[in-house]
């Protein structure tokens, strides 16, 4: 995709990042703030520390409602696209989620909350207008697609954000890990899960566009709070093990490689209620009981040097034979050190395997190592 | 002893025929905090041009190219060990490695600090 500054769309909080000293560069078709003055490193320790508010009004949030009127009917076409069981979701709960191919590869992967009346799901925004198409290709007999261009969504992490948004919602504190609902915010209609994508407790709240710039600077005012860009964002996902769609999974990845079962409920498995019925259902379903040839795995190198994407793995020093490659990898704030994941042979893929990253010609010792690296904090 | 800029921001301290080479601040303040550096071995022969050093912030990795030819006849261990003093002192503490330059014709290339102001401005 040729993105130039002609063709990138900008969120509703362009002029809050820039006016905060944001160091605005092209991702997904946007202008995003990579960075703001004091540096992915200490925004990165401040969200595990205190606070942290991300802009990530670039991501697709979609309504999808039965024309039945009943959620259920919602849930079930639903199922037809994800491995999920999604019947079974709660009123005001939130669920992983990952749209399936013919080959059981991955299309995205989303968030899928229950409002009560209809569905609400949050879709990457490189995969938005995709996915969007997909729904409507499979489900528009039964459902309505709804996608919510005029709502902003922004991301409040850290232990501190329990705190600062208590002082917004009084109904924040009541909320647990995976809640979702509609909520008042400093007096704004919010959509607001607790949930977010940093391994820490935080929250995620849809706002109306017009609406928004005003309750992040209100959240901005709170001393516990900075802005952070996607630099950090990118590092304390990779701390909390969490997969970047279109780097650790795509097309090519089933959820069994990507070490992803736990997100597969048993009824949609062999046996379960409703087993299979989703796109790749075979292939994936026979990985549930054979495992996969592959595996993602958390990769610690033993050394000071980051091994980052692309960098190919090997069983020993000095082998020719590649097999396998990392898919994210950089610096780990929190940890002080390098950290990886990547794509191994399941017979490589055992905790504590010592293999090899080539990196500028070195073969660098790694350790397959458990994830999240940093335990997370989610309030269960 | 004089100080020469390259347009890829860095600097070279010439005295007689041994350079100390590093970074500059507008350099370091691009990369963000520095994370990881890698230096080239003592005794190594480079080639103007050639990636000699590699520098490492959280988000990426980028090369240090030689910026003129010599031997590496000394390198700066305290930056291997504590990389953020790339960040506080990019222009002084924090320098690379020392080369016996290999030919003095290279040095005429290179820009004075009024220069490397204005191609930074």
């Amino acid at each position: 995709m040729l993105a130039n500054e002609t063709t990138l769309n900008r969120t509703p909080l362009y002029d809050l990042h820039v006016a905060l000293g944001g160091k605005m560069v092209p991702f997904a078709g946007y202008e995003m703030p990579v960075q703001y003055a004091p540096g992915v490193l200490r925004e990165h320790l401040h969200t595990r520390s205190s606070a942290g508010l991300f802009d990530v009004s670039h991501m697709g949030q979609i309504v999808l409602r039965a024309k039945s009127g009943k959620v259920e009917d919602a849930a079930i076409a639903l199922e037809r696209l994800v491995p999920q069981d999604i019947l079974a979701l709660a009123p005001g709960r939130q669920r992983y989620a990952q749209f399936t191919n013919d080959a059981g590869g991955l299309l995205d992967d989303l968030m899928v909350a229950n409002f009560g009346d209809h569905l609400f799901l949050v879709v990457n925004a490189a995969c938005k207008a995709a996915d969007e198409a997909h729904l409507r290709d499979h489900l528009s007999e039964t459902c309505v697609i709804e996608p919510l261009a005029n709502r902003a969504l922004i991301a409040l992490q850290g232990p501190e954000a329990e705190s600062v948004l208590t002082k917004f919602c009084a109904e924040a504190p009541s909320m647990r890990f995976m809640d979702a609902g509609p909520h008042r915010v400093a007096g704004y209609d919010c959509f607001v899960s607790r949930s977010g994508y940093t391994g820490e407790d935080g929250f995620e709240l849809s706002v109306p566009a017009d609406e928004v710039e005003d309750l992040a600077k209100q959240l901005l005012a709170d001393g516990n709070v900075l802005p952070i860009g996607l630099g950090a964002r990118d590092s304390l996902r990779l701390e909390a093990g969490l997969c970047l769609y279109g780097h650790d999974i795509d097309v090519t990845t089933t959820p069994v490689e990507a070490a992803l079962e736990w997100s597969v409920q048993k009824s949609r498995r062999k046996g379960g209620a409703r087993a299979g019925g989703f796109p790749g259902a075979d292939r994936i379903l026979a990985q549930f009981e054979t495992g996969a040839p592959r595996r993602r795995v958390g990769l610690k190198p033993e050394g000071r040097a980051p091994v980052r994407e692309g960098a190919p793995l090997f069983a020993d020093a000095t082998s020719s034979e590649q097999v396998g490659t990392v898919t994210s990898g950089g610096f780990g704030p929190s940890l002080n050190g390098p950290v990886a994941m990547g794509y191994l042979p399941s017979a490589l893929a055992a905790v504590g395997t010592q293999v090899f990253a080539e990196v500028r010609s070195q073969r660098l010792p790694c350790r397959v190592s458990p994830t999240p690296f940093v335990p997370n904090t989610y309030k269960r | 002893m004089t100080t020469l800029y390259t347009s890829d921001h860095e600097w070279l301290r010439i005295d007689g025929d041994v350079a100390t080479i590093g970074i500059t601040d507008y350099a370091q303040s691009q990369l963000g905090d520095v994370v990881f550096v890698e230096l080239p071995k003592v005794g190594r022969t480079l080639k103007k041009a050639e990636p000699s050093a590699v520098v490492e912030s959280v988000k990426a990795a980028s090369d240090v190219y030689a910026p003129i030819s010599g031997e590496v006849i000394e390198v700066n261990e305290a930056i291997v060990s504590e990389p953020a003093l790339v960040n506080s002192d990019a222009g002084d503490k924090a320098w690379f490695f020392k080369l016996r330059i290999a030919d003095q014709s290279e040095l005429g290339g290179l820009m004075d600090e009024a220069a490397y102001k204005a191609h930074t401005a």
